[in-house]
């Protein structure tokens, strides 16, 4: 039976909190993430609003119960408005030494840790580069504390199904998750439902989870009878109504896709080449077939992005997607979508850099490649999601821009958007407005066609699909004729087409609506100013400053270039300007470029995101 | 086996397939040759002008699109194989044609020819080899023997070349033929074949850069001798060159193929050309001039489902099993309803 918890003298958890951050710590095979994704389910369907963490090794399978081997997956969830998945863990379950050594100094004092005693032994202390056993030598005094033999309660839980003692033991995940759902007193029901689907025929394996499930569950009814365990209550969220469920970043990106090509009428061809942490975008779209979706897994990224060039050209949306090194790759097509004007949508999911560099771990350190890093005066359009719902829409913005203005365009995410997960109200594709799309198919009353022929307007070109009768043209990566299309160095020539596509992508801006502010008044002592993931903890930071009676504002920019219309009048509306980004200060230059303000930067590149502490922090000295 | 393309639309004519633009190769560049024995057989097949599409990479043979009055993308260096992808993808209606060069598609882009050949897309890859790198003036390539002095050569390349024939087959292709740019005799007749093949067609045309490489191929392309250098394959019929007084047998001993002389007219030991027979294909395409003729025509020919057919098929296999409506894909799997509280 469970040893019991430590009497301490710590503030102890309140068993009704209006929020908690959880974390599940394990071997990288321990099936972290499985767990974690399901207690999300599960919390969502409880009607909490969350947001998750999913911190996972490079390594399919480190070997057993090293430090550099510990998968984990946190979740924040609560009763009001959620924006991060949290600073510190309250209640940390750690699955072995490594899981222990590794997370132990993010919990917060006065936090619930649960081990597994199972796996406290000399070879695995050992490994984790503990000298002592920190479940005896005091280490975990801070602390409340549950040990107790998890791998022994699988082992009994699972025997009658004559499981090897390995597979058997791959139920620890699942005994520790109906623990984790007794805790918070959440339905097993759809767990169970999951573990029918994903088991399918194998009934074994299927009913050996399911038993260890139980096992767990009904492990803390009777702790909790014993004493030491008590369940915690988190009141369901006041939302909007509607029909919600939960989205990774990476998923809503490839829908948010799918629902453009719809709203355009066309056909969407995906070209791709699998990179961390890009590729769940290619998963979810392969199986899409059905809704006019052509997956292309190319022999590489440069392949990858010509094909989309191809598909683009001949009448379909072209959308490619990578992470950095892969970005690198396609920098050449990328120019030559920008001399041709066709529509093309590149995702960008950012990792850590350069080179390989982190390639689980989060960054947003791309962004002077996507505005700056191209051969020639070569503008791309270019956006950021801020969290995994916002995918959805972005990804339908981005293609809207570049249908509409015939352009290349980049749809930045990063890797902590595309696997974390939070609750998302689904939208109706009714509510979104349609894309319009015009091919060109009118031969011209007289002469050739000049495929660069533009709309005064807007200044994109036209579309001319092959297969249109008496409109055959060339198009290509030399500089054209602004006049006829033909090939054209002259010098004249090359300068209005190079201002004409300058025009075009600064133009854009005309057409969107103008920087709103995010949090606070449009002037005042300091703006915070971010762009993608780290909007959650900008958020709270500054709502935390506000309440601390600092005239602070936020504003977050879904459009990095152009740069949105009033964005300079907000910024001189401010004495202070800070941008926290997960880079040395890129958005930082591109500000102080753009509007000769003095933006002042608060880097991290730590491979994780902001806490909202580090933020407040620097708000405070900005302003101390 | 091979479809028949039926042609919809008026004749054409040779003209009918030349743009406005002026033809800028050097004068006397092998290039024009082939432009000319192109368009001279486009009406021949049927093709239709809007419904083409050539495909290019970078260097001289790229520039090929802009002379012809059809779609064309003249790409950037290497990639024409991937763009080419992505068009037929997405309208398998389109008449697909890439021109490459030994640079382009060899040396720069070699891995998307190798898949583009693997994966079976039905178009024509026509392969200008000069063995030399023209556009950027003069320096050796993929393809260029060993020995090749040139400005970055200077001491001549110790590199061994690429036999281009040879890394098709070894990629997968299912049609390989081969063609001198001078053969405008021939040319029509390989180019139809090509065009008919459902599936990837390689094309190697020999052609001569007048200025970085000229002769190069002279050896064997003199028309005087051409009779004796050149081996031009038919299908079920024997081996023969040297007006029928030489030929290709198999010798069973060392399962190579050797030059055998014809006497009185008994071709009972000439290897009959089966253009489905692979191992006779690489058999053929690894024969080096002077010690054998060289192999021209239709070498090897034995069609698979194309790419976008196969992909096609899957599609319809699997239909109907994922939600075809996309409120109902964002309606799937675990939501909850928040009703409006107070």
């Amino acid at each position: 039976m469970a040893t019991a918890a430590r009497a301490d003298s710590r503030p102890a958890l309140d068993p009704a909190p209006d929020h908690v951050v959880v974390r599940f710590a394990g071997d990288s095979g321990d099936g972290m993430q499985l767990a974690g994704g399901q207690f999300t389910i599960a919390t969502a369907l409880a009607g909490n609003d969350l947001a998750t963490f999913p911190d996972y090794p490079a390594e399919i399978r480190a070997p057993q119960g090293t430090l550099f081997g510990v998968s984990a997956f946190q979740i924040h969830f609560g009763s009001s408005r959620i924006d991060t998945a949290g600073d510190q863990p309250d209640v940390l379950i750690a699955m072995n030494p490594a899981a222990l050594k590794v997370n132990l100094p993010d919990l917060r004092l006065g936090g619930l840790v649960i081990v597994d005693t199972g796996e406290f032994t000399d070879r695995n202390l050992a490994k984790a580069g503990y000298a002592s056993n920190p479940l005896e030598d005091g280490t975990l005094a801070p602390y409340q504390v549950l040990a107790f033999d998890i791998s022994r309660q699988t082992l009994e839980a699972v025997k009658d199904f004559g499981l090897g003692n390995r597979d058997a033991l791959r139920c620890k995940n699942m005994w520790t998750l109906g623990l984790a759902l007794w805790m918070f007193g959440r339905p097993r029901q759809p767990v169970i439902d999951w573990l029918k689907r994903k088991f399918g025929p194998n009934e074994l394996l299927r009913e050996a989870n399911i038993a260890a499930l139980n096992a767990g569950h009904a492990y803390g009814e009777t702790a909790e009878l014993a004493g030491p365990l008590k369940p915690f209550r988190v009141a369901p969220a006041r939302v909007e109504p509607g029909l919600y469920r939960t989205v990774t970043g990476a998923e809503a990106l490839a829908l948010g896709l799918v629902a453009g090509a719809k709203l355009a009428g066309l056909p969407l061809f995906f070209g791709s080449y699998p990179i961390t942490p890009a590729s769940p975008i290619l998963h979810a779209l392969a199986r899409m077939s059905d809704l006019g979706v052509t997956t292309f897994q190319a022999e590489d990224e440069i392949a990858a992005i010509c094909a989309a060039i191809g598909a683009a050209y001949a009448g379909q949306l072209g959308v490619t997607s990578s992470s950095g090194p892969g970005m690198a790759l396609k920098t050449e097509a990328m120019g030559l979508a920008v001399m041709t004007e066709l529509p093309l949508v590149i995702v960008n999911s950012q990792r850590g850099g350069p080179s390989t560099g982190l390639p689980t771990k989060t960054e947003q350190a791309d962004l002077y490649q996507a505005v700056y890093g191209r051969n020639g005066d070569c503008p791309i359009p270019v956006l950021a999601a801020r969290s995994p719902a916002d995918c959805f829409e972005v990804a339908i913005e981005a293609c809207r821009i570049a249908i509409r203005f015939m352009t290349p365009v980049i749809l930045l995410t990063d890797g902590y958007i595309a696997n974390a997960a939070e609750p998302w109200r689904i939208p109706r594709i009714a509510d979104f407005a349609p894309i319009p799309v015009r091919f060109h198919d009118a031969p011209p009353p007289a002469g050739r066609v000049n495929p660069y022929e533009r709309d005064p307007e807007t200044l994109a070109r036209i579309w001319i699909r092959p297969g249109t009768p008496g409109l055959t043209h060339r198009i290509g990566g030399l500089e054209k004729s602004f006049a006829t299309g033909d090939i054209d160095y002259s010098p004249a020539n090359h300068q209005r087409m190079t201002e004409t596509r300058k025009s075009k992508v600064d133009g854009i801006a005309r057409f969107l609506p103008p920087q709103g502010i995010e949090v606070g008044e449009p002037s005042g002592d300091l703006v915070v100013v971010g762009w993608g993931s780290t909007y959650g903890p900008i958020r709270q930071a500054v709502e935390a400053a506000r309440a601390r009676g600092l005239a602070v504002s936020h504003v977050h920019l879904r459009h990095l270039w152009p740069l949105p219309r009033g964005l300079g009048e907000i910024l001189r509306g401010f004495r202070h300007v800070l941008v926290p980004e997960m880079n040395m200060g890129q958005l930082k230059t591109l500000l102080r470029d753009q509007y000769l303000v003095d933006a002042r930067p608060l880097s991290k590149v730590a491979g994780q995101p902001f806490r909202i502490a580090e933020i407040l922090q620097a708000i405070e000295g900005m302003l101390a | 086996m091979n479809e028949m393309t039926t042609p919809q639309g008026p004749a054409t004519t040779p003209a009918d397939w030349a743009s406005n633009q002026e033809v800028r190769w050097c004068p006397g560049c092998g290039d024009y040759a082939i432009l000319k024995a192109i368009q001279r057989t486009m009406p021949q097949l049927g093709a239709r002008p809007e419904t083409t599409v050539f495909v290019s990479g970078i260097g001289c043979s790229s520039r090929f699109p802009y002379y012809m009055e059809t779609y064309g993308f003249h790409t950037i260096h290497g990639r024409a194989p991937a763009v080419a992808t992505g068009i037929k993808l997405a309208n398998p209606e389109l008449d697909v044609w890439i021109v490459t060069g030994d640079g382009d598609g060899l040396s720069i882009g070699g891995n998307h020819l190798l898949h583009l050949l693997r994966r079976n897309l039905d178009c024509q890859v026509l392969l200008f080899n000069n063995e030399i790198y023209g556009l950027t003036k003069g320096q050796y390539s993929p393809t260029s023997r060993v020995g090749t002095t040139s400005p970055s050569s200077p001491w001549g390349s110790v590199e061994r070349p690429v036999y281009p024939c040879e890394f098709a087959l070894g990629a997968g292709a299912r049609f390989i033929a081969r063609v001198i740019d001078t053969a405008q005799k021939q040319m029509p007749a390989v180019l139809e074949r090509a065009y008919r093949h459902k599936g990837t067609s390689f094309v190697e045309i020999y052609q001569n850069c007048v200025v970085y490489n000229d002769g190069r191929f002279e050896e064997f392309t003199d028309r005087r001798s051409a009779a004796h250098t050149q081996l031009w394959l038919e299908h079920g019929k024997p081996m023969l060159f040297a007006g029928g007084t030489k030929g290709l047998r198999l010798n069973p001993r060392t399962m190579r193929l050797e030059v055998a002389d014809v006497v009185d007219g008994d071709t009972s030991e000439i290897v009959v050309h089966d253009e489905t027979n692979k191992g006779l294909a690489k058999m053929l395409v690894s024969m080096r001039f002077p010690e054998f003729p060289v192999a021209l025509g239709v070498i090897f020919c034995d069609p698979r489902p194309t790419f976008e057919q196969a992909l096609a098929a899957q599609r319809r296999a699997h239909a109907g099993e994922g939600p075809a409506d996309l409120d109902q894909l964002l309606r799937r799997g675990p939501t909850w309803e928040v009703r409006r509280q107070g």
